[in-house]
């Protein structure tokens, strides 16, 4: 579990976050909702330890302020926003950063062909020898997923899970990859592992996510199963805006649904 | 597996765009490289002197005439020495560019061009103005790594100061550092230029022909200075690589790889300071090698720290040996300095990665 009791954080001496509680258990997608500048990646941030902040963050019951890099980069893994890379490193490359870590790239050091079975993963498979920075927005916010899994590749390890942290993981994907990668996740949670995710797409959250957490002006505004997050009242109260939640929407508008989420 | 099959793999690997293996391969390659070339400055210079005589007498081999302790003279005495001195200082600035631009993210990153050298040089300066009178108890306790100590110490204030103005929340910002660089090496040379106006003849004399950067007076008393410090400093690169690779993603993604940021940096910024140091104490300002050799090496075997840092060592250490045989041979019997021949190979080069990439630059 991870879990974030009245945890605080201020930039600039400006509060961004105010008293949060949140658990985010194994086997869960927990999704991070929340109009823009609510404070939902400075909570992924605060959860990843690159910031100062008060009250305790644990990571399956160990204080996340005591551990070294290399002890928290053993259980959990952070997808940045988006990354880019400072020298013209190969796909291949960068996904096998992520089997840098001291302890956990040794546990890995035997699986030679793990970052081709990530990139396979990902939908990117023959792009190991590519430049990175020569790729899309979307197929480079991939190879970091990719990346990402390497690190954690087995949801669970001496038994105690791991974690994804991911702040909008399908920012820039087309709508297949947005599905390829939610899917991804699911399975990681499928097998143990437990996922965080700031998400934009309501839809997507409330298709693939176990509880939603709504974030608004610092503070957690709601939190809940999908079915108790997606009320017209609350969502157009939060986003300050008019929502209609349906089972379908209006047959005057044009709709696509996945059907991959219709299913799931 | 024998080595030559080890290396026949690699070289298929290499064929098939497997980087890793062209590293170890170009690795290889450059110390043959650096062999070579050492072997021919040893053999040639002003004088004719004969190496393969000075190697029969040392072995026995011929009986020592007069003509023949000339030569031993020149060879072991003036050109070994130069030799030596010549590779550990271009293996020093080499890999201390390397270091300086994993460590800022950037390639553009360079002692001598961020005023990490004017502050070692500042450091030299003080000591050689001062060091007969305001600091003779230093130069009593330290003897000859006073020097390279005081261009280390100067070196190290420069990069530190240089880190901070540059970097905010873990992003350097590639215009600041430049410019930040600009000035603190300005301001650096300032301080140099009062000490060097306080100094005597002889020391003026000196000072001017080690602010060209030359290898020229070396001996083996300057490799015994300089040599340790610059060693330790290579040495300690290996541990780096790892997290220099990781530092390509951010600082915030590689702490969450598990790596040791602030470790890295710290050790980083006192391997550049020291090897910077060191080169510049004993052969001044020589420049540019710093940001030619590891921009040529990422062509070639890409950006992995594992291998450019030692490949950026051997490179460094066979074009500095270059550089110097065209200082001694090119205006011979007199010598350029070598700081003049690097900076005109070298500046253009600057130019043209910068031409490069102006467009992924916020210049």
């Amino acid at each position: 579990m991870i879990e974030a009791r009245q945890v605080s954080v201020a930039i600039n001496r400006k509060p961004i976050l105010r008293d949060l509680d949140i658990q985010a258990p194994p086997g869960q997608l927990t999704a991070i909702v929340g109009p823009n500048g609510s404070g939902k990646s400075t909570l992924v941030k605060a959860l990843s330890g690159d910031l100062a902040y008060d009250g305790q963050i644990t990571i399956n019951g160990g204080d996340l302020a005591a551990m070294r890099p290399a002890q928290a980069a053993l259980w959990r893994a952070v997808l940045p926003q988006s990354t880019t890379m400072s020298f013209p490193f190969t796909v291949g490359e960068v996904v096998r950063l992520g089997m840098t870590g001291g302890r956990s790239g040794a546990l890995l050091g035997a699986q030679d062909d793990l970052p081709a079975r990530a990139l396979d993963k990902v939908d990117l498979s023959g792009f190991s020898g590519r430049l990175y920075q020569e790729l899309s927005g979307g197929e480079q916010q991939r190879v970091q997923l990719a990346r990402v899994l390497c690190q954690v590749w087995a949801p669970v390890l001496e038994g105690r899970p791991r974690y994804l942290l991911l702040d909008e993981p399908v920012s820039s994907l087309d709508i297949k990859h947005q599905l390829i990668v939610m899917k991804i996740a699911r399975e990681f949670t499928a097998r143990g592992g437990g996922v965080v995710a700031v998400l934009h797409d309501l839809n997507l959250s409330a298709a693939y996510a176990d509880r939603m957490i709504v974030m608004r002006k610092g503070r957690i505004a709601a939190a809940g199963s999908p079915g108790q997050i997606m009320e017209s009242r609350l969502l157009s109260d939060v986003f300050e805006c008019p929502l209609d939640v349906g089972a379908l929407p209006p047959a005057t508008i044009p709709f696509v649904l996945p059907q991959a989420a219709a299913s799931s | 597996m024998s080595a030559l099959a080890m290396i026949l793999a690699d070289s298929a690997a290499a064929r098939e765009g497997d980087r890793s293996a062209r590293g170890r391969l170009a690795i290889l390659a450059l110390s043959a490289l650096l062999l070579a070339v050492a072997a021919v400055s040893v053999a040639t210079g002003a004088s004719d002197a004969s190496v393969l005589g000075v190697l029969k007498a040392l072995a026995g081999l011929s009986e020592p005439n007069a003509l023949s302790v000339r030569d031993r003279l020149i060879v072991l005495e003036i050109r070994a020495p130069r030799i030596v001195l010549g590779a550990l200082v271009g293996a020093a600035l080499a890999v201390s560019g390397a270091l300086m631009q994993g460590l800022f993210r950037n390639p553009l990153a360079d002692p001598g061009i961020v005023g990490v050298s004017a502050g070692a040089g500042l450091g030299a300066i003080t000591f050689i103005v001062l060091g007969g009178t305001v600091l003779a108890p230093v130069t009593a306790l330290f003897g000859i790594y006073a020097l390279p100590m005081a261009a280390f110490l100067g070196g190290l204030v420069s990069t530190l100061a240089l880190y901070r103005i540059a970097t905010r929340r873990g992003q350097t910002s590639v215009a600041t550092m430049l410019l930040a660089g600009i000035a603190l090496g300005a301001l650096a040379n300032a301080m140099s230029g009062v000490l060097i106006y306080h100094a005597d003849d002889r020391q003026l004399r000196d000072l001017t022909f080690w602010s060209l950067g030359s290898l020229g007076g070396s001996t083996w008393a300057k490799v015994a200075a300089a040599g340790p410090i610059i060693v330790v400093a290579l040495a300690a690169t290996p541990f780096l690589s790892r997290g220099l690779n990781a530092l390509a993603l951010g600082e915030a993604s590689a702490r969450h790889l598990g790596i040791s940021v602030q470790a890295v940096k710290n050790v980083a910024i006192v391997a550049v300071a020291a090897a910077t140091g060191a080169a510049v104490a004993v052969s001044g300002g020589i420049g540019f090698v710093g940001i030619v050799v590891p921009h040529l090496l990422r062509l070639i075997i890409g950006p992995d720290h594992r291998y450019l840092l030692p490949a950026s060592a051997l490179l460094g250490a066979s074009l500095l040996l270059l550089a110097d045989a065209v200082s001694r041979t090119i205006v011979a019997p007199a010598e350029l300095p070598i700081g003049i021949v690097t900076a005109f190979f070298g500046a253009p080069f600057f130019l043209w990665v910068l031409l490069r990439r102006r467009g992924l630059l916020d210049l």
